[in-house]
């Protein structure tokens, strides 16, 4: 004996909890459904990551144009080596651009920043960024600005 | 020696009752029901009871969780000046631990404790071995349905949770603490990843409604049929429940977080 309140309960139910799972995965995750978006991978290699983690986003101008697709460790010339997406709308980076990680705020997340350079050439799938600076490493800095103060001391 | 034997009588019949449990388990769900229809029937109704009517008590808890999340997390962010990341905050908190475990331990207050009433009852009142009288298996007719139904309810309210939470948190940072809207939402958004929070929040959620709705089932069938026994079967769903939901979500959260 079922009757047709307990059904549309049992149904309204169901829908919420539904609802509840989309809510969370597109307003909360910022899941996007669009799928796959066409990409073009570049790799760098750097002296220090310094904390990049994959997934990481790339920009230009302060604005998304990729992400970090993984992140390995050169063995032969012991670097860490960066891939990464980039979006095929933006297939006008020269190829003498140079690639920086930056961090967002103070203590924020890092991110991997690219600056235009000059050349006519532009970079394509599987080109590399030659010129890279590392992450900014706070002892780094501290033991630099510790010796040159020694320094100017004498 | 006697120590060691009674030790060794205990663990003896706890491994009886475990095996017991689990043998339980199989017969009323791996057997395939008798007609298709009537056991849709009866699971709609169990979905109703243990579902439907659970829906207050987690929407109502839900937001009132998310609201003093975002107070207590807004008031100790703001001495960093970092008042945004309490959408982060809210987000992370609800979705990868408030979520499935208060539900979990609301859904064995709520649902599971009347459902070893319930089931209790029915064996006290000898419904159970009239069944069996009738040739239906109560196994399938009484206990499957609401073990399935409890299997189905527990990971969509822990869902239902963690949208009225954030929805709560939302109204209270953004709208009466003033925190910028924008910022709270891409904070949370770049934080939350779908695979690592949300589906692993709705894992732990599906363990622990099949730990808690096995122990509320089991807990009634196996029943002293008096009433102090329900009663004292009735405690029993809610504590084991309470404690193998606690201990569930450290082995989980380890699995699941702790590589760091």
């Amino acid at each position: 004996m079922r009757s047709k309140r307990t059904e549309l309960f049992v149904g309204c139910f169901i829908v919420l909890g539904i609802l509840a799972f989309v809510y969370l995965a597109v307003q909360v995750s910022g899941l996007a459904f669009s799928g796959k978006k066409d990409t073009y991978q570049v790799v760098a290699r750097f002296d220090d990551i310094g904390g990049l983690t994959s997934r990481a986003k790339v920009t230009i101008a302060g604005v998304e144009v990729g992400s970090v697709e993984s992140i390995a460790f050169d063995k032969e010339l012991y670097m860490g080596l960066v891939t990464m997406n980039i979006d095929s709308n933006v297939a006008n980076i020269p190829e003498d651009s140079s690639i920086a990680i930056l961090t967002s705020g103070l203590l924020g997340e890092k991110y991997l920043g690219i600056t235009i350079g000059a050349e006519d050439e532009n970079l394509v799938d599987g080109s590399e960024i030659y010129d890279t600076q590392s992450a900014l490493v706070l002892e780094t800095l501290i033991s630099q600005f510790l010796f040159k103060s020694d320094d100017s001391e004498d | 020696m006697k120590t060691v034997a009674s030790l060794g009588a205990w663990f003896l019949s706890w491994l009886e009752a475990v095996g017991r449990a689990g043998i339980f388990l199989a017969q009323s769900v791996f057997r395939l029901p008798v007609r298709f229809n009537e056991s849709v029937n009866l699971l709609i109704k169990q979905l109703y009871s243990v579902g439907v009517l659970s829906l207050v008590i987690v929407v109502v808890s839900g937001a009132f969780i998310g609201m003093v999340l975002a107070l207590q997390g807004y008031s100790i962010l703001a001495k960093f000046g970092s008042e945004e990341a309490v959408g982060q905050l809210l987000a992370l908190a609800l979705l990868r631990e408030l979520a499935p475990v208060v539900t979990a331990l609301l859904f064995a207050g709520r649902a599971g404790s009347s459902l070893t009433a319930e089931i209790g009852l029915m064996k006290a009142t000898e419904q159970l071995s009239s069944f069996e009288m009738m040739g239906v298996d109560p196994l399938r007719r009484v206990i499957a349905p609401r073990f399935i139904a409890g299997v189905i309810c527990l990971p969509l309210l822990s869902l239902i949770f963690s949208a009225t939470g954030i929805i709560g948190g939302l109204v209270v940072s953004v709208g009466w603490l003033g925190v910028h809207d924008g910022a709270f939402w891409s904070l949370m958004q770049q934080s939350v990843y779908f695979d690592a929070d949300i589906v692993n929040g709705f894992i732990k959620a599906l363990c622990f409604s099949v730990a808690v709705t096995w122990i509320a089932v089991y807990q009634g069938y196996e029943c002293v049929p008096t009433s102090e026994g329900i009663g004292k079967a009735t405690t029993r769903t809610v504590v084991l429940g309470s404690l193998a939901i606690l201990a569930l979500d450290f082995v989980l959260t380890a699995a699941m977080f702790g590589d760091f």
